[in-house]
């Protein structure tokens, strides 16, 4: 199987501004040759049989789309390969990268997988523009994803680990602990939280709870 | 070697051109007068910017005191819908404009309704186009203005902008409803007569022209009342008070001068390019759409979307091989939507998404051109394998 490559390309080139320049940002060198040079991405349509576990998070209508193949070992439940597909802007591609190589240089197995935070994958990007981190690292929840489908396939469902928190959004996976990390970072206004978490971008229909749980929040912490 | 360098945003901006750096110059140093100054500095500056208002004038169809200069496009719209529509509010308060517009003008659209004016927005048609029997439809008896981009900024759709001002005239009463029209992207490239186009307040800019940024002006008719957005004296009819921006606006006028001058012989030689690009786009990579509209559309701009991938991805692997151009996808913005004029043109997000906008310009060549499309192909193939996502075919052909 042979991944694409190119050459990896290092330093301030690839940056990009924002359109309205209200705000810009630089990646990292690490973001950067991951979004040049991804790993482990499939190239192909799956074949039948080639991997035992799938997980998917995002619509391209939210602007980010993720899906994830594993094939892991039935007795040892070590991922032996982890496979992505991404839709999305350049730090999402880096990040899905980043979570394939970092699930496979440890032979991770599904419950050292399942536990990886966005912030672990953040940090080994060398961070991201803060704007990005909410929006672009769904690479944590498609992998869990995956990790439910194996043990659904398998028919372990005591080990089906259901979100401990509430689905608000079902396209972009965003949950009701997501909207109040938001609110106590100070996003305060529908238009602040969705900046924060794509919650309802595309799928509208979704926005009065959302709402409901700012206002809920909003009076929780600030009276 | 030094890298090859494809500037493809001159729809963003433009340098400035070296003819109107020297003729700026001297106002910046030696003739830095203010206009207001009762005395011989003071009258040198004071006789330039007349005669800059009078070339801007000229260019237009205009009379001079009919040019009010701006600080560029931005606040040109400000001035002209919440100035005009704060000081007619007697006549009426509901405004026509339309979903594609600049963010200057639907921006300041959301403050009027805020000040409990009503808005109507057209839609438009697949390619961007107002039509002015919609317009005309829209026309109410408390209408006190309509306002409709020239020239679309991110797509490059051209308005029938004198066809709307004729059918406006035809169907108003007074001097209401007034029409203004946002031209910063049609300067150096449409026909910018004030008569022809049936306006009454027109935006013009001039950092899209290689003039200097911050530098722009209103047309605004005789006879038409604007409450300022400012205040602190008389300069500008007491319309926009401040000590003017000289040498900019000695620029702007020398760029707008140029641009005018040369329009016919730059559009012919733009066309050819821009269809040369899309026509070549179209034959190397499959699953692409054009976005606005084939002919009625600036000489400068090309606005694809390539399905099935990311629009700030595929920018920054263009910028990665010296290619600089703009997107209309979420990331790049603030707000994380898309282009609204994109949406606007009833297109899924996933569309609006994976548009390139290259805008071409003065320096832009072929070569440039055959350049950025000995890369495209495989960058978009590139994203496309890394990619889940497969757009519905409806949506390009």
């Amino acid at each position: 199987m042979s991944d694409y490559k190119s050459e990896p390309i290092k330093g301030t080139q690839g940056d990009v501004q924002s359109h309205d320049k209200k705000q810009s940002w630089f990646y990292s060198d690490i973001v950067k040759e991951h979004f040049f040079n991804p790993q482990n991405f499939l190239d192909r349509d799956p074949k039948e049989g080639e991997f035992n576990a799938i997980g998917k998070v995002g619509s391209p209508a939210c602007g980010d789309e993720l899906r994830v193949w594993m094939r892991v070992d039935s007795a040892t439940e070590i991922i032996i390969d982890y496979k992505w597909k991404t839709f999305g802007c350049g730090s999402a591609i880096a990040a899905t990268s980043m979570i394939s190589e970092m699930i496979l240089e440890k032979n991770m197995t599904l419950e050292e997988a399942r536990n990886i935070r966005p912030q672990d994958v953040m940090e080994r990007l060398g961070g991201l523009p803060a704007r990005k981190f909410h929006c672009s690292v769904l690479c944590d929840k498609a992998t869990r994803d995956a990790v439910n489908d194996f043990y659904r396939r398998a028919g372990k469902f005591d080990k089906i680990v259901v979100e401990a928190s509430r689905i608000i959004c079902p396209v972009t996976r965003v949950t009701d602990r997501d909207i109040e990390e938001a609110v106590l970072e100070g996003a305060i206004t529908l238009e602040d939280v969705q900046k924060k978490t794509k919650v309802g971008i595309g799928n509208p229909g979704v926005l009065p709870a959302v709402e409901e749980l700012i206002l809920f929040y909003k009076e929780k912490y600030f009276g | 070697m030094k890298k090859r360098q494809v500037y493809l945003d001159n729809a963003a901006t433009t340098p400035i051109d070296k003819r109107v750096l020297a003729v700026m110059k001297p106002f910046l140093t030696d003739d830095f007068g203010n206009p207001s100054s009762f005395h011989t500095p003071g009258k040198v500056a004071g006789d330039a910017l007349d005669g800059a208002r009078k070339q801007v004038a000229d260019v237009i169809g205009a009379r001079s005191d009919e040019i009010i200069f701006t600080s560029g496009g931005t606040e040109s719209d400000n001035l002209a819908i919440l100035g005009f529509a704060r000081k007619n509010q007697n006549q009426g308060k509901h405004i026509i404009s339309t979903k594609v517009e600049h963010p200057a003008v639907l921006e300041s659209l959301e403050q009027l309704e805020k000040e409990g004016f009503e808005v109507t927005l057209l839609i438009v048609d697949e390619f961007g186009r107002v039509s002015s029997d919609d317009v005309v439809t829209a026309i109410r008896p408390d209408t006190i203005l309509i306002s409709i981009i020239y020239a679309n900024n991110e797509i490059g759709t051209v308005n029938p902008i004198s066809e709307i001002g004729k059918q406006i005239q035809k169907n108003r009463t007074g001097n209401f409803p007034a029409f203004h029209t946002d031209a910063c992207q049609a300067a150096g490239a449409l026909e910018l007569n004030q008569e022809k186009l049936h306006v009454d307040l027109m935006t013009v800019n001039a950092s899209k022209i290689y003039g200097p940024k911050g530098n722009g002006a209103l047309f605004v008719k005789r006879g038409l009342k604007l409450q300022p957005l400012q205040f602190g004296g008389h300069q500008e009819r007491r319309v926009r008070p401040g000590t003017e921006n000289v040498a900019g606006i000695i620029g702007f006028t020398e760029a707008l001068r140029i641009a005018d001058q040369q329009k016919d012989e730059e559009s012919k030689r733009l066309i050819k390019l821009r269809d040369y690009f899309i026509c070549e786009v179209q034959k190397l990579i499959p699953k692409t759409r054009l976005n606005g509209h084939p002919t009625e559309r600036l000489p400068n701009n090309i606005n694809i979307s390539f399905m099935d991938i990311e629009g700030e991805a595929l920018t920054l692997y263009l910028d990665a091989k010296g290619i600089y151009v703009s997107t209309g996808s979420a990331c790049t913005s603030a707000s994380l939507d898309p282009s609204h004029v994109i949406v606007g043109l009833s297109l899924p997000y996933e569309v609006a998404h994976g548009s390139i906008r290259f805008s071409l310009g003065r320096s832009t060549t072929k070569k440039d051109l055959d350049y950025v499309l000995e890369f495209l192909p495989e960058l978009v193939e590139k994203l496309r394998k890394i990619s889940p996502v497969s757009v519905d075919a409806k949506y390009f052909k």
